[in-house]
């Protein structure tokens, strides 16, 4: 028998515990906090450096020479090129990949492709860069000899790829909830399977896909190394997806190569665009959430 | 007159059953061809994989030896090694561990065993790390760089690149943990407090050890990934050219990733070859640990 002084001895032990263990749970809290506070906090310094106005509708992005401009806007439809470059790939691949994975795959085939699909996810994505510039780029030069060294095209190329496992992954969980009560019933009615999967499969789970394809597009928005290596560092506005680009993820880096002491409006401008970037991935992950949310049916 | 009617009735179905066939053919094909285009897409990945990787072996075996391991990064390729780079991602990596684990296991252990699953602090704590682990990884770096480098005076070091990253895969290792923990049979443990057993006990005694391997995977998997991520660490510091070995976790540092980049950025065409060649190393590393984590996991997938 554990005398009262033991047994109070152990009670608070337990209670350490669970006050350390909810001390650890908070620190992800405690992140989050983190990374709105600093963000906020510069990117309110720096509006009171520069104007809200010009930010937004300012074509002309040199922030680190002078004459310093701070126009937003090439970086943005630089992030935007490569988004939906890299959702050429990755949507369309993925979303078949899932299927085939889902509806036409054996088990024993999917133990084997699956795998390697996620040793394709697991490579880092300087190693895509290298991809890209090494192999990517030299490849659309032989067809188009007019692409730059450093390209939108090789870039989103290289993002859609690194994506397409992300895609194809939500996409296939998504289908395989699906109960297949469903399928049986259409295939009573005499569609064939091409009709099954096209018309019932994919409408059912046509929430949960979507929801994979905003996740993807935000994850190529977020994307880091592989634009910095073979995108290039122009900040000039551009449209042409063989020509160099800076997207803000690109900017961030190539900021930070260099000198940005705290307190600089270089420093700052880094933590703008950050905040940026922050917002606008932030936005689309809701989203996706919500879509999966909004439709998610009882069967 | 008997002839010809006897002769419509054979022919009518013909033609009907031949129409059938025809529709019934186009939609077959039409199956079949529709197969066939998503058996090219699952395929596509590996194919990309194959080439990826021959790129790469093409490019930087030659250039892989003994030497190219023991030598400090150089301004001429010949001479260049990754020694700097490879001691500094251990010593990471090493420092992301201590971190992350306790804290990603700890938080998992909350959420499944102690915390009130309507309370408000759940429920935040939930979407939380659901939404962090959408967040960009060099979204990180600048909370890195603003709260490691600046504001708790770690400045450009190791140990500031160490949190930042440990920051960055805490969701991965936590919803791994909560999947571990949560395929403990629920009887076990109901044998244990039965027993007088007290919760932390309960934990130390019966979850963990049966949940360990599952831990286990999550962490090598999650730590694998900090170890190929460079952005973050750009923004918090590390620099390229690092001709010594780091001595604290108080020094300055470099690791695989940022070397690789750094070469890969020069336009020099031979440290195209120096960065295949540290890219061969990098991925020797990690698909070692991603398929040891992965053995681990069919081993004891119960």
């Amino acid at each position: 028998m554990l005398n009262s002084q033991d047994k109070s001895l152990l009670y608070a032990k337990e209670e350490i515990i669970k006050w350390i263990l909810r001390f650890f749970a908070s620190v992800s809290i405690l992140t989050t906090l983190g990374i709105i506070i600093i963000l906020f906090k510069e990117t309110f310094a720096f509006f009171n450096e520069v104007s809200i106005i010009e930010f937004f509708t300012s074509a002309t992005w040199a922030p680190m020479i002078k004459p310093r401009s701070f126009g937003i806007l090439p970086l943005v439809v630089g992030t935007l090129m490569i988004a939906v470059g890299s959702s050429i790939i990755s949507i369309p691949i993925g979303l078949g990949s899932a299927i085939y994975l889902s509806e036409y795959a054996s088990k024993e085939w999917s133990k084997v492709i699956k795998p390697i699909l996620e040793i394709l996810a697991g490579i880092p994505s300087v190693v895509y860069g290298f991809f890209a510039l090494t192999f990517i780029t030299p490849l659309i030069q032989k067809i188009l000899p007019q692409t730059g060294v450093f390209n939108a095209a090789s870039a989103s190329i290289a993002v859609g790829i690194m994506i397409i496992p992300m895609v194809a992954s939500l996409s296939e969980d998504a289908m395989r909830s699906v109960p297949d009560s469903i399928r049986h019933g259409a295939y009573a009615l005499g569609a064939t399977k091409f009709q099954v999967v096209v018309k019932t499969v994919i409408p059912a789970a046509f929430s949960g896909i979507i929801s994979s394809f905003i996740l993807g597009i935000s994850r190529a928005i977020g994307e880091t190394m592989i634009v910095a290596i073979a995108a290039g560092a122009s900040s000039e506005l551009n449209l042409n997806p063989l020509q160099s680009i800076q997207t803000m993820t690109g900017f961030m880096v190539n900021a930070s190569l260099g000198e940005t002491p705290r307190g600089t409006i270089e420093y700052k401008t880094l933590f703008v665009v950050g905040a940026l970037l922050f917002v606008m991935t932030l936005i689309m992950n809701l989203f996706a959430k919500l879509i999966v949310q909004a439709h998610e049916e009882g069967y | 007159m008997e002839e010809q009617i006897k002769q419509k009735q054979v022919d009518e179905p013909n033609i009907t059953k031949f129409q059938i066939d025809k529709s019934e053919k186009r939609r077959r094909l039409k199956g079949m061809l529709f197969e066939k285009i998503l058996f090219l897409c699952t395929i596509f990945g590996v194919v990309v994989l194959v080439i990826l990787l021959f790129d790469v072996f093409r490019t930087g075996f030659s250039w892989l030896d003994a030497d190219f391991i023991n030598s400090f990064p150089s301004r001429f390729p010949k001479n260049a090694g990754l020694k700097s780079a490879l001691v500094g991602s251990i010593w990471v990596i090493g420092l992301v561990t201590l971190i992350s684990f306790p804290l990603g296991v700890g938080t998992a252990i909350y959420l499944e065993e102690y915390a009130d699953k309507n309370s408000w602090f759940f429920r935040i704590l939930k979407l939380n790390i659901a939404n962090l682990a959408g967040v960009p990884s060099v979204v990180y770096g600048m909370l890195g760089l603003a709260v490691f480098v600046e504001f708790l005076g770690f400045g450009r070091s190791i140990l500031a690149g160490a949190a930042t990253l440990s920051l960055l895969i805490l969701p991965v290792i936590i919803v791994a943990a909560q999947e571990a923990i949560r395929s403990v049979p629920s009887n076990i443990k109901e044998g244990a407090y039965a027993l007088g057993a007290t919760r932390w006990q309960v934990i130390k005694g019966i979850i963990l050890p049966y949940a360990a391997p599952g831990i286990f995977t999550g962490v090598i998997l999650a730590v694998s990934r900090a170890m190929g991520e460079a952005a973050p660490l750009i923004l918090v510091g590390a620099v390229g050219y690092v001709p010594f070995l780091p001595r604290g976790p108080m020094d300055t540092f470099t690791v695989l990733p940022i070397q690789i980049f750094n070469w890969v950025s020069r336009p020099q065409a031979e440290f195209q070859n120096v960065a295949a060649a540290g890219i061969i190393v990098l991925l020797v590393i990690l698909l070692s640990t991603n398929g040891f984590a992965i053995f681990l996991r069919n081993k004891y997938q119960r």
